[in-house]
Protein backbone atom coordinates (compact mmCIF):
# COMPACT_ATOMS: atom_id res chain seq x y z
CA UNK A 1 0.00 0.00 0.00
CA UNK A 2 1.09 3.46 -1.49
CA UNK A 3 -0.03 6.82 -0.29
CA UNK A 4 1.85 10.08 -0.99
CA UNK A 5 -0.20 13.27 -0.29
CA UNK A 6 1.35 16.60 -1.93
CA UNK A 7 5.38 14.91 -1.41
CA UNK A 8 8.06 17.06 -2.49
CA UNK A 9 11.52 15.91 -2.94
CA UNK A 10 14.08 19.14 -3.01
CA UNK A 11 17.72 18.14 -3.83
CA UNK A 12 20.21 20.79 -3.22
CA UNK A 13 17.36 23.20 -3.35
CA UNK A 14 16.19 21.92 -6.58
CA UNK A 15 12.77 20.23 -6.84
CA UNK A 16 12.70 16.84 -8.24
CA UNK A 17 9.28 16.23 -7.34
CA UNK A 18 6.91 18.92 -6.37
CA UNK A 19 3.61 18.26 -4.61
CA UNK A 20 2.73 14.38 -5.91
CA UNK A 21 -0.95 12.84 -4.82
CA UNK A 22 -0.75 9.16 -5.20
CA UNK A 23 -2.44 5.92 -3.63
CA UNK A 24 -1.14 2.58 -4.87
CA UNK A 25 -2.89 -0.67 -3.36
CA UNK A 26 -1.59 -3.94 -2.97
CA UNK A 27 -1.44 -6.43 -6.05
CA UNK A 28 -1.47 -3.09 -8.34
CA UNK A 29 0.66 -2.32 -11.32
CA UNK A 30 0.96 1.25 -11.75
CA UNK A 31 3.37 2.56 -14.82
CA UNK A 32 4.94 6.09 -14.56
CA UNK A 33 5.98 7.81 -17.95
CA UNK A 34 7.24 11.13 -19.13
CA UNK A 35 10.30 12.62 -20.65
CA UNK A 36 13.90 12.80 -19.07
CA UNK A 37 13.39 14.36 -15.71
CA UNK A 38 10.23 14.24 -15.25
CA UNK A 39 10.66 12.66 -11.88
CA UNK A 40 10.00 9.04 -12.93
CA UNK A 41 13.25 7.68 -10.87
CA UNK A 42 12.95 10.52 -8.38
CA UNK A 43 9.41 8.62 -7.40
CA UNK A 44 11.08 5.45 -7.41
CA UNK A 45 13.70 5.95 -4.84
CA UNK A 46 11.10 8.14 -2.43
CA UNK A 47 8.58 5.07 -2.23
CA UNK A 48 11.92 2.77 -1.90
CA UNK A 49 13.09 5.13 1.31
CA UNK A 50 15.97 6.23 -1.33
CA UNK A 51 15.51 9.82 -0.89
CA UNK A 52 14.13 11.49 2.00
CA UNK A 53 10.96 13.30 1.57
CA UNK A 54 11.38 17.18 1.71
CA UNK A 55 7.64 18.11 2.81
CA UNK A 56 4.14 16.41 2.46
CA UNK A 57 3.41 12.98 3.57
CA UNK A 58 3.66 9.38 2.61
CA UNK A 59 3.39 6.13 3.58
CA UNK A 60 4.74 2.96 1.88
CA UNK A 61 4.22 -0.17 3.32
CA UNK A 62 3.22 1.20 6.72
CA UNK A 63 5.99 3.20 6.89
CA UNK A 64 5.46 7.09 7.31
CA UNK A 65 8.09 8.50 4.83
CA UNK A 66 9.44 11.43 7.30
CA UNK A 67 8.87 9.68 10.56
CA UNK A 68 9.16 5.90 9.70
CA UNK A 69 12.70 3.68 9.95
CA UNK A 70 13.49 4.01 6.16
CA UNK A 71 16.32 1.34 6.54
CA UNK A 72 13.23 -0.81 7.27
CA UNK A 73 11.23 -0.19 4.29
CA UNK A 74 14.53 -0.60 2.44
CA UNK A 75 14.03 -4.19 3.59
CA UNK A 76 10.61 -4.26 1.92
CA UNK A 77 11.04 -2.71 -1.23
CA UNK A 78 13.24 -4.54 -4.51
CA UNK A 79 14.80 -2.15 -6.88
CA UNK A 80 15.79 -3.00 -10.32
CA UNK A 81 17.46 -0.36 -12.20
CA UNK A 82 18.31 -0.16 -15.92
CA UNK A 83 22.21 0.25 -15.31
CA UNK A 84 22.32 -3.24 -13.63
CA UNK A 85 21.70 -4.22 -9.53
CA UNK A 86 24.47 -6.49 -8.73
CA UNK A 87 28.19 -6.95 -8.75
CA UNK A 88 29.79 -7.50 -12.18
CA UNK A 89 33.19 -10.05 -11.21
CA UNK A 90 30.47 -11.99 -9.28
CA UNK A 91 28.92 -15.18 -11.01
CA UNK A 92 25.38 -15.76 -11.29
CA UNK A 93 24.66 -17.60 -8.21
CA UNK A 94 27.40 -15.74 -5.93
CA UNK A 95 25.49 -12.82 -6.64
CA UNK A 96 22.44 -14.21 -5.40
CA UNK A 97 24.20 -16.22 -2.52
CA UNK A 98 25.30 -12.87 -1.38
CA UNK A 99 21.66 -11.53 -1.40
CA UNK A 100 20.52 -14.25 0.40
CA UNK A 101 23.02 -14.68 2.94
CA UNK A 102 22.43 -10.54 3.62
CA UNK A 103 19.00 -11.40 3.95
CA UNK A 104 19.30 -14.72 5.78
CA UNK A 105 17.22 -16.54 3.31
CA UNK A 106 18.35 -20.31 2.63
CA UNK A 107 20.62 -20.48 -0.10
CA UNK A 108 18.55 -23.69 -1.76
CA UNK A 109 16.13 -21.03 -3.24
CA UNK A 110 18.67 -20.53 -5.84
CA UNK A 111 18.46 -23.00 -8.05
CA UNK A 112 14.36 -22.84 -8.33
CA UNK A 113 14.96 -18.42 -8.79
CA UNK A 114 17.38 -19.30 -11.60
CA UNK A 115 15.18 -21.47 -13.31
CA UNK A 116 12.40 -19.11 -12.91
CA UNK A 117 14.36 -16.56 -14.99
CA UNK A 118 15.84 -19.21 -17.35
CA UNK A 119 19.46 -18.49 -16.04
CA UNK A 120 20.50 -22.00 -15.05
CA UNK A 121 22.89 -22.45 -17.74
CA UNK A 122 24.73 -19.59 -17.02
CA UNK A 123 25.12 -20.00 -13.31
CA UNK A 124 28.24 -19.67 -13.20
CA UNK A 125 29.06 -16.82 -15.55
CA UNK A 126 29.92 -13.74 -14.28
CA UNK A 127 27.49 -10.95 -14.75
CA UNK A 128 29.47 -8.49 -16.68
CA UNK A 129 29.34 -11.65 -19.53
CA UNK A 130 25.87 -11.35 -19.56
CA UNK A 131 23.60 -9.92 -22.52
CA UNK A 132 21.58 -7.01 -21.53
CA UNK A 133 18.72 -9.30 -21.23
CA UNK A 134 20.32 -11.64 -18.97
CA UNK A 135 21.28 -8.72 -16.66
CA UNK A 136 17.54 -7.84 -16.83
CA UNK A 137 17.04 -11.32 -15.60
CA UNK A 138 19.72 -11.18 -12.71
CA UNK A 139 18.39 -8.50 -11.43
CA UNK A 140 14.70 -10.00 -11.31
CA UNK A 141 16.27 -13.06 -10.08
CA UNK A 142 17.39 -10.97 -7.24
CA UNK A 143 14.00 -9.50 -6.92
CA UNK A 144 12.51 -13.32 -6.83
CA UNK A 145 14.80 -14.76 -3.90
CA UNK A 146 13.85 -11.34 -1.98
CA UNK A 147 10.35 -11.37 -2.56
CA UNK A 148 9.37 -7.53 -1.86
CA UNK A 149 6.54 -6.23 -0.75
CA UNK A 150 6.90 -3.30 -3.02
CA UNK A 151 8.38 -3.81 -6.54
CA UNK A 152 10.51 -0.59 -7.86
CA UNK A 153 11.64 -1.10 -11.74
CA UNK A 154 12.97 2.04 -13.22
CA UNK A 155 12.98 0.98 -17.02
CA UNK A 156 12.91 -2.37 -17.08
CA UNK A 157 12.38 -2.50 -20.58
CA UNK A 158 15.14 -0.58 -21.68
CA UNK A 159 17.15 -2.41 -24.67
CA UNK A 160 15.16 -6.07 -23.99
CA UNK A 161 13.79 -8.16 -27.13
CA UNK A 162 10.23 -8.85 -27.97
CA UNK A 163 10.91 -12.37 -25.70
CA UNK A 164 12.00 -10.19 -22.82
CA UNK A 165 9.29 -7.70 -22.89
CA UNK A 166 6.99 -10.67 -22.53
CA UNK A 167 9.04 -12.60 -20.26
CA UNK A 168 8.81 -9.68 -18.11
CA UNK A 169 5.31 -9.13 -18.71
CA UNK A 170 4.35 -12.61 -17.27
CA UNK A 171 6.63 -12.58 -14.68
CA UNK A 172 5.21 -9.02 -13.67
CA UNK A 173 1.51 -10.63 -13.80
CA UNK A 174 2.37 -13.29 -11.81
CA UNK A 175 4.34 -11.00 -9.11
CA UNK A 176 1.05 -8.90 -8.96
CA UNK A 177 -1.57 -11.81 -8.81
CA UNK A 178 0.46 -12.54 -5.70
CA UNK A 179 -0.40 -9.56 -4.02
CA UNK A 180 2.74 -7.60 -4.34
CA UNK A 181 2.69 -3.39 -5.19
CA UNK A 182 4.50 -3.14 -8.97
CA UNK A 183 5.54 0.11 -10.09
CA UNK A 184 7.29 0.42 -13.23
CA UNK A 185 8.91 3.55 -14.57
CA UNK A 186 9.19 3.80 -18.66
CA UNK A 187 9.80 6.25 -21.33
CA UNK A 188 6.77 5.19 -23.26
CA UNK A 189 3.19 4.06 -21.89
CA UNK A 190 3.09 -0.29 -21.51
CA UNK A 191 2.22 -2.10 -25.09
CA UNK A 192 1.43 -5.30 -22.91
CA UNK A 193 -1.01 -7.78 -24.55
CA UNK A 194 -1.14 -9.64 -20.98
CA UNK A 195 -1.38 -6.84 -18.85
CA UNK A 196 -3.92 -3.67 -18.10
CA UNK A 197 -1.67 -1.39 -15.80
CA UNK A 198 -2.53 2.25 -14.58
CA UNK A 199 -0.37 5.01 -16.16
CA UNK A 200 1.26 7.91 -14.37
CA UNK A 201 2.24 10.71 -16.82
CA UNK A 202 4.80 13.13 -14.77
CA UNK A 203 6.23 16.20 -16.03
CA UNK A 204 8.44 18.61 -14.23
CA UNK A 205 8.03 16.51 -11.07
CA UNK A 206 3.67 16.41 -11.02
CA UNK A 207 1.92 13.90 -12.00
CA UNK A 208 0.02 15.34 -15.31
CA UNK A 209 -2.45 12.53 -16.10
CA UNK A 210 -3.45 9.06 -14.64
CA UNK A 211 -5.59 7.07 -16.15
CA UNK A 212 -6.93 5.19 -13.15
CA UNK B 1 27.27 -7.04 12.51
CA UNK B 2 29.80 -10.05 12.56
CA UNK B 3 28.12 -12.32 10.03
CA UNK B 4 27.26 -8.92 7.78
CA UNK B 5 31.55 -8.01 8.38
CA UNK B 6 32.14 -11.50 7.42
CA UNK B 7 29.69 -11.71 4.19
CA UNK B 8 30.81 -8.14 2.93
CA UNK B 9 34.51 -8.78 2.98
CA UNK B 10 34.29 -12.43 1.47
CA UNK B 11 32.60 -10.77 -1.10
CA UNK B 12 35.14 -7.73 -1.55
CA UNK B 13 37.96 -10.56 -1.30
CA UNK B 14 36.94 -12.92 -3.90
CA UNK B 15 35.87 -9.87 -6.27
CA UNK B 16 39.39 -8.36 -6.39
CA UNK B 17 41.10 -12.30 -6.24
CA UNK B 18 38.81 -12.40 -9.82
CA UNK B 19 39.57 -9.19 -11.12
CA UNK B 20 43.01 -9.38 -10.29
CA UNK B 21 43.66 -5.78 -10.08
CA UNK B 22 45.87 -6.39 -6.53
CA UNK B 23 48.16 -9.10 -8.64
CA UNK B 24 48.67 -7.01 -11.48
CA UNK B 25 48.27 -3.44 -10.99
CA UNK B 26 49.04 -2.33 -7.56
CA UNK B 27 51.56 -4.78 -6.55
CA UNK B 28 53.62 -3.99 -9.43
CA UNK B 29 53.32 -0.46 -8.64
CA UNK B 30 54.55 -0.95 -5.48
CA UNK B 31 57.57 -2.58 -5.96
CA UNK B 32 58.30 -0.42 -8.72
CA UNK B 33 57.95 1.95 -5.68
CA UNK B 34 60.31 0.32 -3.92
CA UNK B 35 63.01 0.30 -6.33
CA UNK B 36 63.00 3.30 -7.49
CA UNK B 37 63.29 4.58 -3.62
CA UNK B 38 66.56 2.06 -3.35
CA UNK B 39 67.39 4.14 -6.70
CA UNK B 40 67.10 7.09 -5.51
CA UNK B 41 69.38 6.62 -2.44
CA UNK B 42 72.05 4.65 -4.38
CA UNK B 43 73.95 1.57 -3.53
CA UNK B 44 76.28 3.58 -1.56
CA UNK B 45 73.74 4.74 1.43
CA UNK B 46 70.80 2.39 1.08
CA UNK B 47 71.95 -0.15 3.29
CA UNK B 48 72.81 2.58 5.62
CA UNK B 49 69.99 5.00 5.29
CA UNK B 50 67.96 5.42 8.08
CA UNK B 51 65.13 6.47 5.46
CA UNK B 52 64.15 2.74 4.41
CA UNK B 53 61.28 2.84 7.50
CA UNK B 54 59.95 5.62 5.83
CA UNK B 55 60.35 5.21 2.43
CA UNK B 56 58.51 1.52 2.78
CA UNK B 57 55.32 3.27 4.74
CA UNK B 58 55.19 5.87 1.94
CA UNK B 59 55.12 3.14 -0.79
CA UNK B 60 52.61 1.43 1.63
CA UNK B 61 50.38 4.87 1.44
CA UNK B 62 50.35 5.19 -2.14
CA UNK B 63 49.06 1.68 -2.48
CA UNK B 64 47.00 2.28 0.40
CA UNK B 65 45.50 4.67 -1.48
CA UNK B 66 44.87 2.90 -4.89
CA UNK B 67 43.19 0.19 -2.52
CA UNK B 68 40.91 2.48 -0.54
CA UNK B 69 39.55 3.93 -4.20
CA UNK B 70 39.23 0.34 -5.75
CA UNK B 71 37.83 -0.73 -2.43
CA UNK B 72 35.10 1.76 -2.89
CA UNK B 73 34.42 1.34 -6.78
CA UNK B 74 33.63 -2.35 -6.72
CA UNK B 75 30.51 -1.22 -4.68
CA UNK B 76 30.01 -0.73 -8.45
CA UNK B 77 26.79 1.31 -9.94
CA UNK B 78 23.98 3.62 -8.46
CA UNK B 79 22.10 1.12 -9.65
CA UNK B 80 24.12 -1.95 -7.77
CA UNK B 81 24.39 1.01 -4.21
CA UNK B 82 20.74 1.33 -4.52
CA UNK B 83 20.03 -2.42 -4.90
CA UNK B 84 22.12 -3.20 -1.92
CA UNK B 85 21.26 -0.37 0.03
CA UNK B 86 17.41 -2.48 -0.02
CA UNK B 87 19.38 -5.42 1.22
CA UNK B 88 19.37 -3.30 4.86
CA UNK B 89 22.56 -4.37 6.25
CA UNK B 90 24.17 -3.14 8.72
CA UNK B 91 26.69 -0.13 8.24
CA UNK B 92 28.99 -1.41 10.89
CA UNK B 93 29.16 -4.90 9.54
CA UNK B 94 29.60 -3.04 6.45
CA UNK B 95 32.11 -1.06 7.52
CA UNK B 96 34.19 -3.46 9.67
CA UNK B 97 33.78 -6.22 6.32
CA UNK B 98 35.71 -3.65 3.66
CA UNK B 99 37.92 -2.76 6.46
CA UNK B 100 39.03 -6.14 7.35
CA UNK B 101 38.98 -6.86 3.27
CA UNK B 102 41.06 -3.80 3.13
CA UNK B 103 43.35 -5.10 5.54
CA UNK B 104 44.16 -8.12 4.10
CA UNK B 105 44.71 -7.03 0.89
CA UNK B 106 47.34 -5.03 2.81
CA UNK B 107 48.52 -7.54 4.68
CA UNK B 108 49.40 -9.29 1.86
CA UNK B 109 51.48 -6.47 0.03
CA UNK B 110 52.69 -5.17 3.10
CA UNK B 111 54.66 -8.81 2.90
CA UNK B 112 55.65 -8.31 -0.68
CA UNK B 113 56.81 -4.93 -0.01
CA UNK B 114 58.69 -6.12 2.98
CA UNK B 115 60.56 -8.48 1.26
CA UNK B 116 61.36 -5.58 -1.42
CA UNK B 117 62.53 -3.35 1.21
CA UNK B 118 65.31 -6.24 1.94
CA UNK B 119 66.34 -6.61 -1.10
CA UNK B 120 66.27 -2.80 -2.68
CA UNK B 121 66.24 -0.75 0.67
CA UNK B 122 68.61 -3.31 2.10
CA UNK B 123 67.66 -3.08 5.52
CA UNK B 124 68.17 -6.11 8.14
CA UNK B 125 65.83 -9.55 7.86
CA UNK B 126 66.15 -9.84 11.17
CA UNK B 127 64.68 -6.16 12.02
CA UNK B 128 62.20 -6.29 9.51
CA UNK B 129 61.21 -9.50 11.17
CA UNK B 130 60.47 -7.85 14.75
CA UNK B 131 59.24 -4.72 13.13
CA UNK B 132 56.19 -7.28 11.45
CA UNK B 133 53.63 -7.19 14.55
CA UNK B 134 54.11 -3.68 13.93
CA UNK B 135 53.42 -3.36 10.44
CA UNK B 136 50.32 -5.82 10.52
CA UNK B 137 48.64 -3.35 13.42
CA UNK B 138 49.82 -0.31 12.00
CA UNK B 139 48.39 -1.40 8.06
CA UNK B 140 45.66 -2.70 10.22
CA UNK B 141 44.65 0.94 11.12
CA UNK B 142 45.39 2.16 7.88
CA UNK B 143 42.46 0.14 6.72
CA UNK B 144 39.88 0.96 8.73
CA UNK B 145 40.84 5.14 8.55
CA UNK B 146 41.17 4.21 4.70
CA UNK B 147 37.38 2.78 4.53
CA UNK B 148 35.71 5.25 6.52
CA UNK B 149 37.59 8.14 4.93
CA UNK B 150 36.68 6.45 0.84
CA UNK B 151 32.68 6.66 2.19
CA UNK B 152 33.85 10.05 3.74
CA UNK B 153 35.43 11.43 -0.25
CA UNK B 154 31.92 9.59 -2.30
CA UNK B 155 32.76 6.40 -2.50
CA UNK B 156 35.37 6.38 -5.49
CA UNK B 157 33.27 8.62 -7.31
CA UNK B 158 34.78 12.19 -5.90
CA UNK B 159 37.61 14.32 -7.47
CA UNK B 160 40.56 11.51 -7.19
CA UNK B 161 42.60 13.74 -4.58
CA UNK B 162 39.90 14.27 -2.17
CA UNK B 163 40.69 11.17 -0.02
CA UNK B 164 44.44 11.67 -0.54
CA UNK B 165 44.03 15.42 0.86
CA UNK B 166 41.30 14.57 3.45
CA UNK B 167 43.07 11.68 4.98
CA UNK B 168 46.41 13.13 5.74
CA UNK B 169 45.66 13.96 9.40
CA UNK B 170 44.08 10.45 10.14
CA UNK B 171 46.70 8.33 8.51
CA UNK B 172 50.27 11.15 9.38
CA UNK B 173 49.90 9.39 13.23
CA UNK B 174 49.92 5.89 11.53
CA UNK B 175 52.77 6.41 9.54
CA UNK B 176 54.47 8.14 11.96
CA UNK B 177 54.37 5.65 14.36
CA UNK B 178 55.15 2.87 11.54
CA UNK B 179 57.97 4.39 10.75
CA UNK B 180 58.93 4.98 14.63
CA UNK B 181 58.74 1.44 15.56
CA UNK B 182 60.14 0.06 12.26
CA UNK B 183 63.32 2.45 12.51
CA UNK B 184 63.43 0.62 16.43
CA UNK B 185 63.02 -3.09 15.04
CA UNK B 186 66.19 -2.32 12.81
CA UNK B 187 68.38 -0.54 15.13
CA UNK B 188 67.41 -3.09 18.60
CA UNK B 189 65.51 -0.49 20.06
CA UNK B 190 62.50 -0.94 21.66
CA UNK B 191 59.09 -0.98 18.92
CA UNK B 192 56.49 -1.70 21.65
CA UNK B 193 55.72 1.92 22.17
CA UNK B 194 55.52 2.85 18.74
CA UNK B 195 53.23 -0.72 18.30
CA UNK B 196 50.48 0.76 20.95
CA UNK B 197 50.15 4.22 19.43
CA UNK B 198 48.85 2.03 16.32
CA UNK B 199 47.05 -0.22 17.92
CA UNK B 200 45.28 2.68 20.07
CA UNK B 201 44.48 4.04 16.69
CA UNK B 202 42.97 1.28 15.15
CA UNK B 203 40.55 0.65 17.95
CA UNK B 204 39.62 4.47 18.13
CA UNK B 205 38.89 4.48 14.14
CA UNK B 206 36.84 0.91 14.24
CA UNK B 207 35.00 2.65 16.99
CA UNK B 208 34.05 5.81 14.98
CA UNK B 209 33.66 3.63 11.95
CA UNK B 210 31.17 1.51 13.46
CA UNK B 211 29.74 4.53 14.64
CA UNK B 212 29.92 7.02 11.65
CA UNK B 213 29.79 4.35 8.82
CA UNK B 214 25.92 4.78 8.05
CA UNK B 215 25.73 8.15 8.79
CA UNK B 216 28.47 8.22 5.29
CA UNK B 217 26.40 6.23 3.78
CA UNK B 218 22.47 7.78 4.41
CA UNK B 219 24.52 11.50 2.92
Amino acid sequence: MVELRDAVVLIGGFPLLSGVNLELTAGSLTVVTGANGAGKTSLLRLLGGLVSLSSGHGVVSGIDLKTGDLRELRRRVGWLGHEGSFYDDLSVTENLTFAAKALARPIEGIDTVLDRVGLSSRAATTAKQLSAGQRRRLGLAWLLLRRPETWLLDEPYASLDDDGRAFFDELIGDVVSAGATVVVSAHDPLRSETLAPRTLTLAGGLVVSDDA
Amino acid sequence: MIRTALLVAGKDLRIERRSRVLLWQVLPFGVTGLLLCGLALGPTHAGHSSAAPGLFYLVMLLVALLMINRSQVIEGSVGTKTSVATLGLDPAGVFLGKSLALAVELWLTGIVLLAGSVLFLHTALSGTLIALPSVVVTLGALAAAGSLYGALTGGGQGPATLLPMLSLPAFAPLLIAGERSFSAALHHGSIWRWWVISLVALVAYLAVGILLYGVLEES
